[in-house]
C-alpha cells in the first residue's frame, strides 16, 4: 500500500477529514459510557519476561502510550508481542522493570489494573455452546455490573458490533470474524479505558478487518480509550495506529508514528515512463531537479526525493509545463517493511519463520 | 489390490503406527481397559467357579482371558474408527480420498493400524495372564486358531466402527460406534458360561452370535474345541456383512465430498 | 459475599448450560451404567448362589456401582471441559474479571454435581422400577442419595484438579484411566470376604473406593451399618477436601494474577 493510500485509510479510520480535527480530550467524553478521567496511559520501563526453557521473550522494552493513542505493536509471530500484552494485562508477571497500565503498577495493583483494562487476548476465548448474548451477560455479571444495567449493556454492545440478529446463536455457528466482533464486545463490557487487542484481525476476511479497524478508531476518536494492539500485519499498523512500535526478538527496534518511521529510513521514489520512448532524455532531466538517479524499469526513468514524498505534485506540474506525455507516474513510498528490513536486517515475513523456530515463547 | 492400492495401504498404515509411537495417550486407554478388565473380573470374580454348574476346564482367569482377549480386539477396531472420524473431522481423510486410486484400501490401510494396535495390548494381555498362572490346555493349533478369531473379532469390529465413521464424519458418532459392540458383547456368557445365565439374558445370550465365538475361543484354549468350523463360518459371515456395510460407508463419504 | 455467590452461580449457570447442550456429554454418563447395570445384574446373577453372598438379587447388590461409575463419567466431561477452558484461554479472559478463584472452583463443580444428582436420581428411579428393595426405607434411600451427590462432587473435584495441572482435555482424559482401575480393583463386583484372590482381595480393602460403594451398598441390602456408612460418608468427605485443596493450589497457579 503506497503512503498516500495508508493516510487516507487512516483518516477514514480514525473519521478524521483533510483538515485533521483536533482529537477529542480525554475526560471530555462520556457519551457512550468508557469510563473517563484519570490516567489511561500506559508507561513501561526495562520489562523483562524470562522463560525457564528458551531465550528472553521480551528483553528490556520502554514504552509510553498516550491517553486515546492507539499504539501499533508490530512485529512477527514469535517476537514478544503476546507476552507484553500478557504482562501489561496482569496475567503474567514480568521478571524485572516496571509497567503501569492507566496509572496502576501492573505487579503490585493488579486487581485494579484489570478493574480498568479490556481485553482481546489472540485466540478468540469464547464457549462454543454459550451464545453470544450469553457470554456478555456471564462477563457482565462477573464484571460485578448491577443486574438492571446489564440488559441495556447487551443491548447497546450487540448494537455496536452487529451481532444483535446473531445474538441467541451458539458461538460454535459463528464466523471467525463474528467471533473476533463478539470478543470486543466481551472486553468493553465493564467501560475499560485502556483496551488490549492482541492481533485482533488475524485470519480475518478484508470486510471484517475493516470493519474492526473501523471500530477500533471509533473507541479511540470517540471514546478517548487508549488502544494498545499487536498486530503482524503493516498494512493494519500503518492505516489504524498513531504510533507504531517494532519489536523484533523481545527488543523495540524501532517506534514512531509510521510516517516518520518511513521518512526515517528513506526517501521516496518516483518513477515515469514517458508516453514516448525517445522523450525519456527529456523526461530524466526534468526528474533530476526533483532527485538523485535511481534504479527504474527499462522503459521508464525514476528518482529518488529530495523532499520525501511532497514532491510528487511538483514533479507531474513541471512535466506538464513542459508538455511531455507521460504513459505512468508512480510514487514508490517507502513501507514499514522497509523500516524493518533497515532496523534488523531482515523483511518481516523471513523474520517470522526465523522467530517461530527461535522461540516458543509465544 | 494391485500395487498401488497396496502402496496406499502402507501407506496409511504406517501413518497409523506413527502416531500411535508418538502419542502414547491413543496407546495406553486401549491397553490399560482390557487390562484392567482382565484383572477386576480374573482377580475379583474368581469364586464364581465354585457356582454349582461351572464347568470350563480351564479355570476362571483362561475363561475371562478369552473374553477380554475378543473385547480388546473388537474395542480395538472400533478405536479405529475414532481416529477415521477424527480424520473426517479435520480435514485429513478428503486428503486421502482425493490422493488413494484406490479408497478401498484406505479401510485396509487403517485395519492394518488397528492390527498393530491391538497386537501390542494382545501381547500384554497374554503375558499378564501367563504371569498369573493361566492354563493353556490347547494344542499350538488350537491356540493359533483362538487368535486368528480374535483377529477376525477385529476385523468386524473395524469395518462396523468404519462404516459408521464414513457414514456420519464425526468423532461425536463415537458412542454410536461403542454402544452395540459393547452390548454384543456383554449379552453373551462373559462371567459364567451359557447354562448358568437365566431369563432374558440367556435367550439374548443364546442367539448372539458372538457366544459361540466366545465359547469357541474358550474351547481352543483350554483343549476342546466343539464348533470350531461353524464359529469360523460366523466370523467370516461378520466379516463379509460388515465389509460391505463400510465399503457403502466409503461410498456415501466419498459422494458427500 | 453477595458478589462472590452471584459469580458462583454464573459460573455453575454456564458450567449446567454447557453440559446440558452437549447430548454426547450426558446421554453415555446417564445411560452407560444403566446398560451395564442391566448386563451384569444378570449376567451375574449366578454369584448369589455362592455361600455367604449377602443378598438373593444381584441387582441390589449392584445398583451402588451405578452411582460411583456414573459420577465418573460425569467428572470426566468436567475435567475435559474445564481443561479446554485453559487450552483455548477462556480462563484468561475469566482471569482479567474480579472474578475469585473460589467462585470458578464451587461453580465448575456446580454443573458436574448438578449431572451426578440427575444421575443419582434416575439409577434409583431405575432400580426401584426393576425391584431393588431397601432395607433403610425411604431414610435410606435420602441417605443414599446424600451419599452419591457428595461422591459425585468428590470426583468432580478430582476431575476439576487434573484439568487445572493438565491444561488439556486429552491429558485429562488420558489420566481417567487410572481412576477407573481404582473403581475396578474394589468389591464392585463381589463383597470383600467373597474375594478368593489375595492380591486382588488386600488392593479392595485399602483401595478408598470400596468404602464408598459399601456404605452405599449397606442402605440397600444390610441395613444402617454405622461402621459403614462412616467410612463411606468419611471417605466421600476426605476426597472432596483433598481434591478441592489441590484444586485450589493448581488454580492459584494456573490463574497467576499479579
Amino acid at each position: 500500500m503506497s503512503a498516500a493510500a495508508a493516510e487516507h485509510d487512516r483518516a477514514e479510520c480514525r473519521g478524521d477529514d483533510a483538515t485533521h480535527w483536533p482529537r477529542v480530550p480525554v475526560g471530555l467524553v462520556t457519551t457512550l459510557g468508557v469510563m473517563a478521567g484519570g490516567d489511561n496511559s500506559i508507561e513501561v520501563e526495562g520489562l523483562v519476561r524470562e522463560f525457564k526453557k528458551g531465550p528472553r521473550a521480551v528483553d528490556g522494552i520502554d514504552l509510553r502510550v498516550e491517553p486515546g493513542e492507539i499504539y501499533g505493536f508490530l512485529g512477527p509471530n514469535g517476537a514478544g508481542k503476546s507476552t507484553t500484552v500478557l504482562m501489561l494485562t496482569t496475567l503474567l508477571p514480568p521478571t524485572a522493570g516496571t509497567a503501569r497500565v492507566a496509572g496502576f503498577d501492573v505487579v503490585k495493583e493488579g486487581p485494579s489494573v484489570r478493574r480498568t483494562i479490556g481485553a482481546a487476548l489472540q485466540e478468540a476465548a469464547l464457549d462454543p455452546m454459550l451464545t453470544g448474548r450469553e457470554h456478555l451477560r456471564l462477563q457482565a455479571a462477573l464484571q460485578g455490573i448491577a443486574r438492571d444495567e446489564r440488559r441495556a449493556r447487551e443491548q447497546e454492545l450487540l448494537a455496536r458490533v452487529g451481532l444483535s440478529e446473531a445474538a441467541d446463536r451458539k458461538v460454535k455457528g459463528y464466523s471467525g470474524g463474528m467471533k473476533r466482533r463478539l470478543d470486543l464486545a466481551l472486553a468493553l463490557v465493564h467501560r475499560p479505558r485502556v483496551l488490549f487487542l492482541d492481533e485482533p484481525t488475524t485470519g480475518l476476511d478484508p470486510q471484517s478487518r475493516s470493519a474492526l479497524w473501523e471500530e477500533v478508531g471509533r473507541l479511540a476518536r470517540d471514546e478517548g480509550v487508549t488502544v494498545f494492539l499487536t498486530t503482524q500485519y503493516l498494512e493494519e499498523a500503518d492505516v489504524l495506529a498513531d504510533r507504531v512500535g517494532i519489536i523484533h526478538r523481545g527488543r523495540i527496534v524501532a517506534e514512531g508514528t509510521p510516517s516518520a518511521l518511513k521518512a526515517d529510513v528513506g526517501r521516496s521514489t518516483v518513477e515515469a515512463i514517458p508516453a514516448e520512448e525517445d522523450e525519456r532524455a527529456r523526461v530524466a532531466e526534468i526528474l533530476l531537479r526533483f532527485g538523485d538517479p535511481t534504479q527504474a524499469s527499462p522503459k521508464g526513468v525514476a528518482v529518488q526525493l529530495a523532499n520525501s514524498n511532497g514532491s510528487l505534485a511538483d514533479v507531474v506540474r513541471a512535466l506538464d509545463e513542459a508538455k511531455l506525455a507521460i504513459a505512468n507516474i508512480q510514487l514508490h513510498a517507502p513501507t514499514l517493511d522497509d523500516v524493518f528490513l533497515a532496523k534488523t536486517g531482515t523483511s518481516l515475513e523471513g523474520a517470522a519463520e526465523d522467530d517461530e523456530q527461535d522461540s516458543d515463547a509465544e | 489390490m494391485n500395487g498401488r492400492g497396496l502402496s496406499v495401504t502402507l501407506g496409511l498404515a504406517h501413518r497409523q503406527m506413527t502416531l500411535l509411537i508418538k502419542n502414547p495417550s491413543l496407546l495406553f486407554p486401549p491397553m490399560l481397559f482390557p487390562l484392567m478388565n482382565f484383572l477386576a473380573f480374573a482377580g475379583g470374580l474368581s469364586r464364581l467357579r465354585h457356582v454349582p454348574g461351572f464347568n470350563y476346564p480351564g479355570g476362571y482367569t483362561a475363561f475371562q482371558f478369552v473374553f477380554v482377549l475378543l473385547q480388546s480386539a473388537a474395542f480395538g477396531g472400533v478405536f479405529m474408527g475414532f481416529g477415521i472420524a477424527r480424520d473426517f473431522e479435520n480435514g485429513f481423510a478428503r486428503r486421502l480420498l482425493v490422493a488413494a486410486p484406490h479408497r478401498s484400501g484406505l479401510i485396509a490401510g487403517y485395519w492394518l493400524g488397528a492390527v498393530f494396535r491391538w497386537s501390542l495390548v494382545a501381547t500384554m494381555l497374554t503375558i499378564v495372564a501367563l504371569i498369573a498362572g493361566m492354563p493353556i490346555g490347547g494344542s499350538g493349533v488350537d491356540i493359533f486358531g483362538l487368535y486368528a478369531l480374535a483377529l477376525l473379532v477385529n476385523l468386524v469390529g473395524i469395518l462396523w466402527a468404519a462404516g459408521i465413521a464414513m457414514r456420519f464424519r464425526t468423532v461425536q458418532a463415537g458412542p454410536l460406534m461403542q454402544t452395540p459392540v459393547f452390548m454384543l458383547l456383554f449379552l453373551a456368557p462373559v462371567y459364567v458360561p451359557l447354562a448358568l445365565l437365566q431369563g432374558w439374558i440367556h435367550t439374548l445370550a443364546s442367539v448372539n452370535p458372538y457366544t459361540l465365538l466366545l465359547e469357541e475361543g474358550r474351547g481352543l484354549l483350554a483343549g476342546t474345541p466343539l464348533h470350531t468350523a461353524s464359529a469360523f463360518l460366523i466370523a467370516f459371515g461378520l466379516v463379509g456383512f460388515f465389509l460391505v456395510w463400510s465399503l457403502r460407508g466409503l461410498r456415501i463419504a466419498e459422494r458427500a465430498g | 459475599m453477595t458478589l462472590l455467590l452471584n459469580q458462583i452461580g454464573r459460573i455453575a449457570w454456564r458450567s449446567v448450560i454447557r453440559t446440558a447442550r452437549q447430548p454426547a456429554a450426558v446421554i453415555p454418563p446417564l445411560t452407560f451404567p444403566l446398560m451395564l447395570m442391566a448386563v451384569n445384574s444378570n449376567g451375574l446373577r449366578a454369584a448369589t448362589h455362592l455361600p455367604g453372598f449377602p443378598t438373593k438379587s444381584f441387582l441390589d447388590f449392584f445398583l451402588p456401582f451405578s452411582f460411583i461409575q456414573g459420577a465418573l463419567f460425569a467428572a470426566t466431561t468436567a475435567g475435559t471441559d474445564l481443561a479446554r477452558d485453559v487450552d483455548t484461554g477462556f480462563l484468561n479472559r475469566l482471569a482479567l474479571t474480579p472474578m475469585r478463584g473460589a467462585a470458578l472452583l464451587l461453580g465448575e463443580l456446580g454443573g458436574a454435581v448438578a449431572l451426578g444428582a440427575l444421575q443419582a436420581f434416575v439409577y434409583l428411579g431405575v432400580g426401584l422400577a426393576f425391584g431393588v428393595h431397601f432395607v433403610t426405607g425411604i431414610g435410606g434411600m435420602a441417605t443414599l442419595l446424600l451419599l452419591a451427590i457428595l461422591i459425585a462432587l468428590g470426583w468432580a473435584a478430582i476431575g476439576v484438579l487434573l484439568a487445572l495441572r493438565a491444561g488439556s482435555g486429552e491429558k485429562v482424559q488420558s489420566q481417567f484411566p487410572l481412576l477407573f482401575f481404582l473403581v475396578f480393583i474394589s468389591s464392585m463386583n463381589l463383597p470383600r470376604n467373597l474375594i478368593e484372590v489375595s492380591w486382588f482381595r488386600d488392593l479392595a480393602t485399602i483401595n478408598p473406593v470400596s468404602y464408598l460403594i459399601e456404605g452405599l451398598r449397606t442402605l440397600i441390602i444390610e441395613g444402617w451399618n454405622a461402621q459403614a456408612l462412616a467410612l463411606g460418608f468419611g471417605v466421600a468427605i476426605l476426597m472432596v477436601l483433598g481434591a478441592l485443596g489441590g484444586a485450589s493450589i493448581a488454580l492459584r497457579q494456573r490463574m497467576e494474577r499479579t
